[in-house]
């Protein structure tokens, strides 16, 4: 198990307390270059490991960004404090993306993202609970992850937890049966405690969503299994916060945030060659400038 | 070692011990739930549901739901008890007992209920006989199967202890009490009967079976010893090895597929030893089954005490 960075999870609980106490177009442009620079990490570590999702890696780091920076009550340093909210990213194989922003978040350090997908890694190419603090539940074949946190909702809620959890699901993933059997128990069950974020980029590994088994419309499919639905700009950073913190109603939330795969460098963006290709040297550079723009 | 008497005029179905165990467990316990697939009934939960109401959560009839569900509970500090027709519960969401059960270390207890083919003329859809196989090849997860009514809540109380996952075949056709009451231990086979020339290693409805088998022989003048391997994984591996040099050949009767089943495990454990004795694998030899009451099949795949003697006689003389 790797241990927390504590200089890292300082500097986090700074951007975390500054962000409470600055202004909104402050706000949005902190969360926009902290995922930037997440973007840029996640380049380096599919260039160095020859391997990644890097097209869904660069449609959730937004998401992800905005929840570790200015949404979920966790601390690094206590990963397994019993009252954080619970957060499980079910399209598993952004694990990429996942660990830079656990790194940035300070659950371990930074240095350990060279290793990404090395032999004997902690950074397996999808996330392992018992290996990297801060991942919930091993995920990686699809939809699992709703199921798994509707089980941690029911959880919260017979402890009489404050915690809320946290889902978030690729769109291509709802193809799986299993996320119905989930979101029918959640709104069955009322679940206010419960979000789950669909990373909307429509497109999956082979082809477009709505070419392959189309999944609209999305928002009436989880209205009609009992859940408040949301739409968002899933690169609007305010939008996601105001989204992710709207007080819960009596049922549970699922959030559509529209993404674009590949999000942020240019001759990535919605392309579904980019699912899993891995960038060239000289790509990372354009993309870094980019992304540093 | 004492037999245990085997009086087969009184017989149980080990869910309702289970039943009854797990319901104490949980006064016991607030971290104790269960989980079911709208199998309040056939898992035997209705007390469970009368008392704890909160804590008995049906999601329907969608096992890979009821299993993910499991996880979340167990790794929210929670002791769920996962309770489904075994067939479904293993065939259906067996993907979620090895990525988020067994592969994420949640410590949940799935309980296979009325395994191998106690649905009888429900025929092969309603059969669990490929549950040990497909469970034993994942890592990190128990397989336990106990024998009778006292095992069975000896296993219950075992498993609430939750250090990892674990698989728990709960019986629903009618057996004796064999066990004499010996606790369920862990990793352990336990000689019901000794004996000197073969070794009949059972589990679960084939223990009472291959105990009848063992007296049967022993009138023959074959010393039969019997052992309940109530934990199919990890396998008593010392218990098969002490049969291989101090008997002369080991039977292995189970109510499941002979592929990769128990069976398939002894093997691999006998043919590595210096000295390997021969084994007769009894089971059902990937067949679909027929149409027929429990009872019947057993005995249509040969799985009655008789067969278990013959094989046990049939190696005792065999010339090898």
């Amino acid at each position: 198990m790797l241990v927390a960075d504590p200089r890292t999870a300082a500097a986090w609980r700074r951007f975390r307390q500054e962000f409470t106490e600055t202004s909104p177009e402050r706000r949005r442009e902190m969360l926009r270059e902290r995922a930037n620079q997440s973007r840029t990490t996640d380049l380096h570590m599919i260039g160095r490991a020859g391997l990644g999702h890097v097209g869904g890696d660069m449609s959730v780091l937004d998401i992800l960004t905005t929840l570790f920076f200015s949404v979920l009550r966790i601390d690094p340093e206590k990963p397994d404090w019993d009252d954080r909210d619970r957060f499980v990213l079910s399209k598993g194989h952004t694990a990429a993306a996942l660990y830079a922003t656990l790194a940035a978040t300070g659950f371990f350090p930074t240095t350990e993202l060279d290793m990404f997908a090395a032999p004997l890694s902690a950074l397996n190419g999808h996330p392992n609970r018992v290996k990297v603090p801060g991942v919930e539940t091993n995920t990686g074949p699809l939809g699992h992850g709703l199921p798994v946190s509707v089980g941690m909702a029911i959880a919260g809620r017979l402890s009489s937890s404050s915690r809320h959890v946290y889902v978030v699901l690729g769109d291509g993933e709802l193809q799986e049966g299993s996320n119905w059997e989930a979101a029918m128990t959640a709104g069955h069950r009322r679940l206010a405690n419960l979000t789950a974020i669909v990373d909307r980029n429509r497109l999956q590994q082979g082809a477009r969503t709505e070419e392959t088994n189309a999944l609209d419309p999305l928002d009436d499919k989880f209205r009609s299994f009992g859940w408040d639905v949301l739409e968002v700009d899933g690169h609007d950073h305010l939008a996601l916060y105001d989204a992710f913190t709207a007080p819960p109603g009596e049922r549970p939330t699922c959030v559509i945030a529209n993404t674009v795969k590949g999000r942020g460098v240019s001759f990535m963006e919605d392309r579904v060659e980019w699912h899993h290709k891995v960038p060239s040297a000289e790509q990372i550079v354009t993309a870094e400038a980019e992304l540093a723009r | 070692m004492n037999a245990p008497a085997v009086s087969p005029s009184e017989t149980f179905d080990c869910r309702v011990a289970f039943a009854e165990e797990l319901s104490a467990l949980a006064r016991e316990d607030e971290r104790i739930v269960a989980v079911c697939n709208d199998s309040v009934g056939s898992s035997n939960l209705v007390q469970f549901q009368k008392e704890f109401p909160d804590r008995l959560i049906n999601v329907g009839i969608a096992e890979q739901d009821m299993v993910g569900v499991g996880a979340g509970l167990a790794l929210s500090g929670y002791i769920p008890f996962v309770c489904g027709a075994s067939p479904f519960l293993t065939g259906r969401a067996l993907e979620q007992i090895k990525a988020d059960v067994a592969y994420s270390q949640s410590p949940v207890v799935l309980c296979g209920m009325s395994p191998g083919m106690a649905y009888g003329e429900l025929g092969p859809t309603h059969h669990s006989i490929e549950d040990l196989s497909w469970l034993r090849a994942i890592a990190g997860l128990d397989v336990v199967v106990p024998a009778d009514p006292a095992e069975t809540r000896s296993a219950v109380r075992w498993a609430a202890d939750p250090a990892r996952p674990v698989f728990l075949r709960v019986g629903r056709f009618k057996v004796p009490a064999v066990t004499g009451n010996r606790p369920f231990t862990f990793g352990r086979a336990t000689t019901l009967r000794d004996g000197t020339d073969v070794t009949v290693v059972a589990a679960g409805t084939m223990v009472s079976r291959a105990l009848e088998a063992a007296e049967e022989a022993a009138e023959q003048g074959v010393s039969v010893r019997v052992l309940n391997m109530s934990t199919i994984a990890p396998l008593d591996e010392d218990a098969i090895r002490r049969a291989t040099t101090e008997t002369r050949g080991i039977v292995t009767a189970e109510e499941a597929t002979t592929t990769g089943g128990l069976g398939a495990a002894v093997a691999a454990v006998v043919v590595t030893e210096r000295n390997p004795v021969p084994m007769r694998i009894l089971g059902i030899h990937r067949e679909f089954a027929p149409t027929g009451t429990t009872a019947f099949l057993l005995e249509h795949f040969g799985l009655t005490s008789d067969d278990v003697r013959q094989a046990a006689i049939g190696l005792a003389r065999a010339d090898v």
